[in-house]
């Protein structure tokens, strides 16, 4: 990252030097990311608000994307989950639980040269079908995968 | 300060794989403590890995991943001896950078 800023600083004079920052400035994770956090989508409380927020409209279904989940999760609080996408040109792989309080659960950002896959651990708070929406070249695609709690991960 | 998070970089057959596991409450904000009143969200919000500088990965997260969250992917290239960086910051602002060297 410093690396990155130090040859833009050098590559830089005059009049460009703070047009060259400004573009350092965006490829910083951290710059890039803050206003990233789409607390629409975060808060919508179902599916259809969640997808409507992240832009996804109606997505396709897709048979290209591959869910990894259990049938039955005992615990509602850790249910592992891996998506991976045979999409081509995919950007984005999102997760997305039908019947939580709030419907998003994590948006991963997929840049080139990175697979097109991701594993976490999710909380569901009851059975529910659980979506992949993928974004490859600015299309939405969803798959969906029902996985059954015996015990909600969202209770108190 | 929270604490440091366990990151594994293993590169075979030009690919690496990364998994880590971040030590953080993940509180949802749905639940309530003993006396009844609602204990505030407290969750990671945004998380990146940095390799040479390129980000290799980014997300935005909800509630809805599981406490000390565990995540897995895989990027073209990477060497042995080479690092990445991984970046979490939470709804409460606050920040977490490690390091891992890729092996």
């Amino acid at each position: 990252m410093n690396k990155t800023r130090r040859n833009v600083l050098k590559a830089g004079g005059g009049a460009t030097l703070y047009a060259l920052l400004a573009a350092a400035g965006m490829l910083l994770p951290e710059a890039a990311l803050a206003a990233d956090w789409n607390q629409k989508a975060f808060e919508a409380k179902n599916l259809k608000d969640a997808l409507g927020a992240l832009g996804a409209g109606n997505p396709a279904n897709s048979d290209a994307i591959f869910i990894t989940a259990p049938e039955i999760a005992e615990n509602g609080a850790v249910v592992p989950v891996a998506a991976m996408s045979k999409l081509p040109g995919t950007e984005s792989i999102a997760f997305l639980i039908a019947k939580n309080p709030t419907a998003l659960a994590a948006s991963f950002d997929i840049p080139a040269g990175t697979e097109p896959g991701v594993s976490t651990r999710i909380k569901m708070a009851e059975t529910s079908d659980v979506y992949v929406l993928v974004k490859a070249q600015g299309k939405y695609y969803v798959a969906k995968k029902e996985i059954k709690v015996t015990i909600g991960g969202c209770g108190g | 300060m929270a604490d440091p998070m366990r990151i594994r970089a293993v590169a075979k057959d030009g690919a690496t794989s990364v998994k880590i596991l971040m030590a953080h409450e993940m509180e949802t904000g749905q639940r309530k403590d003993g006396a009844g009143k609602p204990i505030p969200a407290h969750f990671i919000q945004q998380i990146s890995a940095t390799w040479q500088g390129k980000v290799v990965l980014s997300a935005n997260w909800g509630t809805a991943i599981a406490k000390n969250p565990f995540l897995e992917f895989s990027f073209k290239g990477g060497q042995k001896g080479e690092k990445i960086q991984v970046t979490w910051t939470d709804n409460k602002g606050d920040k977490r950078t490690d390091e891992a060297t890729i092996n």
